[in-house]
């Protein structure tokens, strides 16, 4: 057995025995669901982190650098500075007003069906479509990392699916927390060992390390010889529309990530608000310190790997492993490639449990059943079989798609989403007075719909390709973009505001006007809050 | 409120006068109070975000500028918005604690008079 495959059989091991330990206190909606709210501010802020930091960040990010240098390090700092709009705006009144998910919210003084069904369709659509992309790439990573072992993509689709299904299904919303903590503290653990390796090179001198970025040796497409500076900026974003693609990436995350449902559902997991407002301060610590270090993964990969080695064993994505290769050998790529896997895992399964709590509570129960629970565990059933559900999808679709699929615009497409449609939404709701249902489901049907049609006429997928790409790595559309930017942000949020402060102009909805007073308290005290269960 | 069968159902607030609540100077001076941290805070945290971008983008030569040996402004300044972000949330965890105690009092006026 190689050494990757035993640290994967490792990881498996331990979180299934938490699954089984969590899946003896996973009775009762809010134990599956929100972990009994009794989840501590430390815990949650990790978790948060683990939830968060996907293989796109973890893996993407040091290949963008050690590919396109500086460029690749302000999605860096973006993904940190998003938190600013959790902590400032969302995170609170979501916990005070809300119960399970982010539809609570808004179903408070409006008409809970119609926004409780475009609130779980557009949470659907984020979630599914994530981790479709996260899919796609644990496939084809596993199957590269663990190809001594004969694992191939399918297998390994398979193999991720699975496990994810079986730490919501069997282990809910507790199971996942601590997939997710043991996942963010591995993760900090391997990047800081890495970075300290990489100093380590350099014989402690920061000075030679950024020397060394400042001449970065690789081969062009013609083959010729080139010496670069991979701390200037524009390597990637050229104009003369790359400064607001720039810009308008910035936009999807900063309002983005406050509207990611699989992040929201996470401040339920706490006692209260206080609790909700510290996790998201831990979370800040550790993800910004994460990002931070990707200084000394990505341009550590260029400078001591290269771009010319990593291309011919791998790829981008490859970047971190093999840097860990190069710097401690064949044990410590082990031990990277493990992480990264255990990455993967953590998102996808945060993503199935925030994609099936709002099926069954946001959908079966209060638009199909009105609000009501037809018989005790009525709602966890539902979501345990949504959760399959989800993720039999996901593994299906991944697996038609393929490994080479050109799937890296989902990510793009659900921080899109998230800005445009949800998170208007919600605070307009939290914020605005006159607000209304017919308000709320243009906003969010407009956020969705701007989101995916500025998408499918982006570079993204409409492009003329080289005969040599085939198969789903060819763009969908063998024609020149219509939109110029991969990042859609920057039209579609204005959208989805204007959508939804045109729609409450278009009518007039007394009770949710007085009911604003009650949300308005219910949000900024915590007033009659959901309380953690007593066991 | 739906029937599940939970150990500890919401609260019970069915009585509280919440239009009495929000009209009261406790909750307008919580509400004023957060505004004056929130809205400036939240104001400067975008324009200092997007100048990043912005800057990078659109003067990518003066950005290129090298400040301490090879490393430049571009990445001093992204590197600032880390430490610029965790500023204003310390700030911010700071000024919330003393949100945390007008919440409180409005909470115990209204268990005593609301029901």
């Amino acid at each position: 057995m190689s050494t990757p495959l035993v640290m994967f059989l490792g990881f498996i091991a331990v979180t299934l025995g938490i699954t089984y330990w969590a899946s003896k206190r996973s009775a009762g909606s809010s134990a599956y669901f929100a972990a009994g709210r009794q989840i501590k501010g430390w815990q949650n802020g990790i978790a948060v982190a683990g939830d968060y930091m996907s293989a796109a960040s973890f893996l993407g990010i040091a290949g963008i650098i050690a590919f396109q240098g500086y460029d690749g390090f302000l999605f860096s700092v973006g993904w940190l500075v998003a938190y600013l709009t959790v902590l400032l705006v969302v995170a609170e009144p979501l916990r005070n007003a809300g119960k399970y998910t982010m539809a609570d919210v808004l179903a408070y003084r409006l008409r809970p069906r119609p926004v409780r069904a475009m609130a779980s369709l557009s949470t659907l659509v984020v979630s599914t479509f994530y981790m479709i992309a996260q899919m796609v790439g644990a496939g084809a990573l596993v199957a590269l990392l663990l190809k001594s072992s004969g694992i191939t993509f399918q297998t390994a689709v398979i193999g991720v699916g699975i496990l994810m299904i079986v730490y919501v299904v069997f282990g809910g919303m507790l199971a996942t927390t601590w997939v997710q903590i043991i996942k963010a503290i591995l993760l900090m653990g391997g990047t800081f060992l890495l970075s300290i390796l990489v100093l380590a090179h350099f014989g402690f001198h920061i000075g030679q390390f950024f020397n060394a970025i400042g001449a970065v040796t690789y081969h062009d497409a013609k083959g010729a010889v080139v010496v670069k500076d991979f701390l200037t900026p524009g390597l990637r974003y050229k104009p003369p529309y790359g400064p607001l693609d720039l810009i308008s990436l910035g936009m999807a995350l900063i309002f983005g990530t406050a509207g990611l449902p699989h992040i929201l559902v996470r401040f339920y997991t706490v006692p209260d608000a206080k609790t909700a407002r510290i996790s998201v301060v831990w979370a800040m610590v550790l993800i910004g310190s994460f990002y931070i270090m990707t200084t000394f993964l990505g341009f550590g990969a260029a400078t001591i790997v290269g771009p010319d080695f990593i291309k011919t064993h791998g790829g981008t994505n490859m970047s971190a492993p093999l840097l860990a290769q190069a710097l401690a050998g064949d044990v410590f790529f082990a031990f990277i490639s493990a992480i990264a896997f255990a990455t993967i895992l953590a998102v996808v399964a945060g993503l199935t449990i925030s994609a099936s709590t709002s099926f069954a509570h946001d959908f079966w129960t209060n638009v199909i059943h009105r609000g009501v629970e037809r018989k005790p565990g009525e709602e966890v059933l539902v979501a345990r079989i949504a959760a399959f559900v989800v993720g039999a999808v996901a593994i299906s679709v991944a697996i038609l798609l393929g490994p080479t699929a050109n799937v890296a615009f989902l990510v793009a497409l659900a921080f899109a989403v998230a800005a445009s449609a949800n998170l208007p939404v919600i605070v307009l709701s939290i914020f605005w007075k006159r607000f209304n249902t017919v308000g709320a489901v243009s906003g969010l049907s407009v956020g969705l719909l701007a989101s995916i049609g500025l998408i499918m006429i982006s570079p993204s997928l409409m492009a003329i390709d080289p005969p040599t790409v085939v198969g789903t790595a060819r763009h969908l559309f063998q024609r020149p973009a219509i939109f110029p930017l991969e990042n859609p942000g920057i039209l579609s949020i204005p959208l989805g505001f204007i959508g939804a402060i045109v729609g409450t102009f278009l009518s007039s909805e007394p009770s949710a006007e007085s009911k604003f007073n009650e949300l308005l308290v219910r949000s900024n005290t915590g007033l009659g809050s959901e309380k953690a269960v007593a066991h | 409120m739906n029937a599940m069968p939970q150990p500890i159902q919401r609260n019970e607030t069915s009585g509280t006068d919440w239009d009495r609540i929000a009209e009261s100077s406790e909750f307008k001076d919580l509400m004023s109070t957060k505004k004056m941290f929130i809205v400036p805070a939240f104001i400067f945290f975008v324009v200092y975000y997007f100048a990043l971008p912005a800057l990078v983008g659109y003067a990518p030569g003066l950005m290129s500028t090298k400040v301490i040996g090879n490393v430049n402004l571009a990445y001093l300044f992204a590197l600032s918005q880390f430490f610029v972000a965790w500023l204003i949330a310390y700030l911010y965890v700071k000024a919330a604690g003393g949100f945390d105690k007008l919440a409180k009092d409005i909470i115990e006026k209204a268990g005593k008079g609301g029901k």
